[in-house]
């Protein structure tokens, strides 16, 4: 059957399972928009491109399925830039497709031209500029394939006008085959049996876990090993559900702003088991001080983070689902008995853990304090499978630190890139994709003027997504820098006026509560919970609230800074 | 160290690109770079010199296998194999320079392909250390251009680059 390329399009994304996708129209897209009238494919209309870009991330991130995202050409093209650069540095599957003029003007500075293709290239897995529209079927083939196999991330795919007209045959691929691209997924038995061998002859094993461990949904496997081996466990910012924060093995979050157990802990290590982490400078601080005692065992689906930043003994390139399955078979053959092993080891974690928790002073004064209103945020959501968006800063940090995770793919943050604005389109992406859930953006008065245009695309769409914003009037981490770091001089970091967030959400059609004082913290999360609309929560949080611990940038575990 | 890379990609517009791309967004260095179609016209062939302690060789090798247009990268810096590069020169010519020109040109097994009043132009093929001792040789006669067409390498013996059909 003959197809318009706008047809095939629609077409294609409905074979490949989408249901919903994110968008804003435009000159060269309307034959498409067209096609997508009354089609069943949902379409989210957002009010800027960047917020359909994290939309469509956050419902990846949510779900495991691959988002998809819906953009005119031009300046349309551009604002995703932000968004699909967000998506590759965290390794989230995404399909973009923008559209492009037609064939015959591209390179003549057309109206509403720019060249997406070179200017994502940087900042995709992948991109096509399609020529001919009897190639619509096999790249959008490709390009799911692309994006969620292998290390996942996004693939934009370009559009000229002339191909979404014109007309061609329909045929949507069953697979694909792509000679240049094939993924390890099968981590080599022998490199396997080698960590396995190393963790056994280790006394201070930890296991230190990031983002890939959420992407290749073996957060399952990962609870098998560590409690069965009995070894410590400590997650990056992109991983922090990948583990059970209240489970005793867990010494939380590392790096910058981890806790002192766990950078403790890595310091002291014999051996560092790295399951899809990449020891990023925010994690390792300076290398030359880093993990000194410990022999590093790698496990990464992409053979370039390995041995990146850190030279590693044992590599092993594989699919971490693969590979966690494999050693947790290793484990149950063997007959080491790891709690006698790992005992001295844990018990001195969890003196680590005892001296130094996480914690906060609660104001005398009944001030509000952020760290609070992230905890009772968890509290009061216990039981409606909440799942949390964050913006940038140090709300960020504080919700990494004092949130409490049971489960994978409920904690959306932008980790490689840290882009203010994320989490408010990040939480309505995850709510289109679980409309009866509880998600919450914990947020920033900074980031959430970002993309607070999307409220309304909340209320358009019935995602009743809430927003608790830590209101303390600065570009808060700015702010903290500067204190620490450049004597106090606090340029540009201070708001001198902020929107009344309550009348702003009111004027969106969103409901808007406000908290001043502690008392009135758990009041505000609760009505916002039960209220069937979009939220707004203003919470006027002390300004002199700092993250702490620290290890200042280029630090080690020895420079941490504990209040 | 110099490395010699030889990566065998899909014959499209914009692999150029993300090959140059991967290396000036990372901060390596490039050489040279020569690019043209193999024996199958879908497949081209490029070969880019590039220097870099072996950390930094073995992530160039990644990033180039990562990226997704790329169906095979070898070092071939580490194996037996030829080197060879193409280089035009043209030199002053005038009256008393010209038996000289001729002469060195013979010696390197080069040609004079371009004759004119001030000028000749020479082609010279080989290997790296061949083309500097020539310039050397040449450079008091007076060089007025060089153009090289940066190094193309392939193994010696029976191996060969070519994609397995997978
Ligand atoms: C798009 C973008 N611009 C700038 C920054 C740099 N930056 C990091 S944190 C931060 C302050 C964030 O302030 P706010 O959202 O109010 O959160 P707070 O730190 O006060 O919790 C800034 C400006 C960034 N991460 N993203």
């Amino acid at each position: 059957m003959k197809l318009t390329g706008a047809q095939i399009i629609v077409e294609s994304l409905l074979a490949q399972g989408v249901d919903t996708i994110f968008g804003l129209p435009g000159g060269v897209v309307l034959p498409l928009y067209d096609a997508l009238y009354g089609s069943k494919l949902k379409h989210i209309l957002v009010r800027h491109e960047q917020g359909a870009v994290h939309m469509a991330d956050g419902y990846s991130r949510a779900t495991g399925r691959c988002g998809v995202a819906l953009v005119t050409s031009g300046p349309g093209a551009t604002n995703t830039v932000t968004g699909i650069a967000t998506a590759y540095m965290d390794s989230i599957p995404m399909v973009v497709i923008t559209g492009q003029v037609p064939a015959n003007l591209i390179g003549n500075d057309a109206f509403q031209e720019a060249d997406i293709v070179g200017i994502t290239r940087p900042c995709t897995k992948h991109n096509y500029l399609v020529r001919d529209t009897k190639d619509l079927a096999r790249t959008i083939k490709e390009a799911f394939y692309i994006a969620t196999s292998g290390k996942p991330g996004p693939v934009l795919i370009d559009v000229p006008k002339d191909v979404l007209t014109k007309q061609a045959e329909f045929l949507y691929p069953e697979s694909v085959h792509i000679r240049s691209y094939n993924p390890t997924v099968e981590g080599h038995i022998a490199q396997v049996k080698r960590a396995f061998e190393k963790i056994k002859a280790s006394k201070k094993p930890v296991l230190y876990v990031g983002g890939g461990m959420i992407l290749s949904n073996a957060a399952d496997e990962l609870f098998r090993f560590a409690t069965g081996c009995h070894i410590p466990v400590t997650t990056t910012l992109m991983a922090m559900d990948s583990f059970p924060t209240r489970h005793e093995l867990s010494l939380g979050m590392l790096g910058m702003h981890g806790t002192y157990a766990a950078n403790m802990a890595m310091h002291e290590a014999d051996v560092i088991i790295a399951l899809g982490s990449r020891f990023d400078d925010r994690v390792t601080g300076n290398l030359a001080g880093f993990a000194p005692n410990a022999d590093i065992i790698h496990v990464d689906i992409d053979p370039t983070s390995i041995g990146k930043n850190v030279a590693a003994d044992i590599p092993v390139v594989g699919d971490l689902m693969d590979v966690m399955k494999k050693l947790n078979a290793m484990r149950a053959e063997d007959k080491t008995d790891w709690a006698d092993a790992h005992r001295e080891w844990l018990k001195t974690a969890d003196e680590w853990k005892n001296l130094y928790p996480l914690r906060y002073d609660r104001s005398p004064e009944g001030k509000i304090k952020p760290q609070y209103v992230i905890q009772q945020a968890y509290e009061l959501a216990k039981g409606m499978d909440p799942i949390f968006t964050t913006e940038v800063g140090q709300s960020q940090m504080w919700a990494a630190q004092f949130l409490t995770f049971e489960k994978p793919r409920t904690f959306l943050t932008s980790g490689g890139l840290g882009t203010m604005g994320y989490g408010l389109p990040a939480a309505i992406g995850a709510q289109a994709a679980f409309p009866n859930r509880l998600v919450v953006d914990i947020a920033g008065d900074g980031s959430i003027q970002m993309n607070i245009q999307e409220l309304i695309t909340a209320v358009q769409y019935g995602l009743n997504v809430k927003v608790a914003i830590l209101n303390n009037g600065v570009l808060g981490m700015v702010h903290q820098w500067q204190e620490l770091f450049f004597g106090k001089r606090y340029s540009a970091s201070e708001f001198q006026v902020n929107p009344d967030f309550v009348k702003l959400a009111e004027a969106y059609g969103a409901v808007g509560l406000r908290a001043t004082k502690e008392s009135e913290v758990q009041d505000v999360l609760k009505e916002a919970y039960r209220t069937q609309k979009p939220v707004l929560m203003d919470f006027a949080v002390d300004r002199e609230e700092k993250v702490f611990p620290m290890v200042p940038a280029g630090g080690t575990v020895k420079d941490i800074l504990l209040a | 160290m110099r490395h010699t890379i030889s990566i065998l990609v899909e014959n499209r517009f914009g692999v150029l690109t993300r090959v140059a791309g991967l290396f000036s967004g990372r901060g390596f260095n490039i050489e040279s770079l020569t690019v043209a179609e193999t024996q199958d016209p879908q497949v081209s062939r490029m070969t880019i010199v590039t220097r870099g302690e072996d950390r930094i060789i073995e992530q160039i090798n990644k990033q180039l296998n990562k990226l997704i247009d790329v169906i095979k990268v070898t070092d071939v810096t580490a194996e037996e194999h030829v080197e060879r590069e193409l280089v035009l020169i043209k030199l002053n010519a005038e009256e008393k320079n010209r038996p000289e020109i001729l002469r060195m040109t013979d010696i390197f097994r080069g040609k004079v392909v371009d004759v004119s009043a001030r000028s000749y132009t020479v082609e010279i093929t080989g290997s790296d250390s061949k083309i500097k001792a020539f310039l050397e040789m040449v450079r008091p006669l007076g060089i007025q251009e060089v153009a090289r067409t940066g190094k193309v390498a392939i193994s010696r013996g029976a191996r060969t680059l070519a994609p397995k059909n997978k």
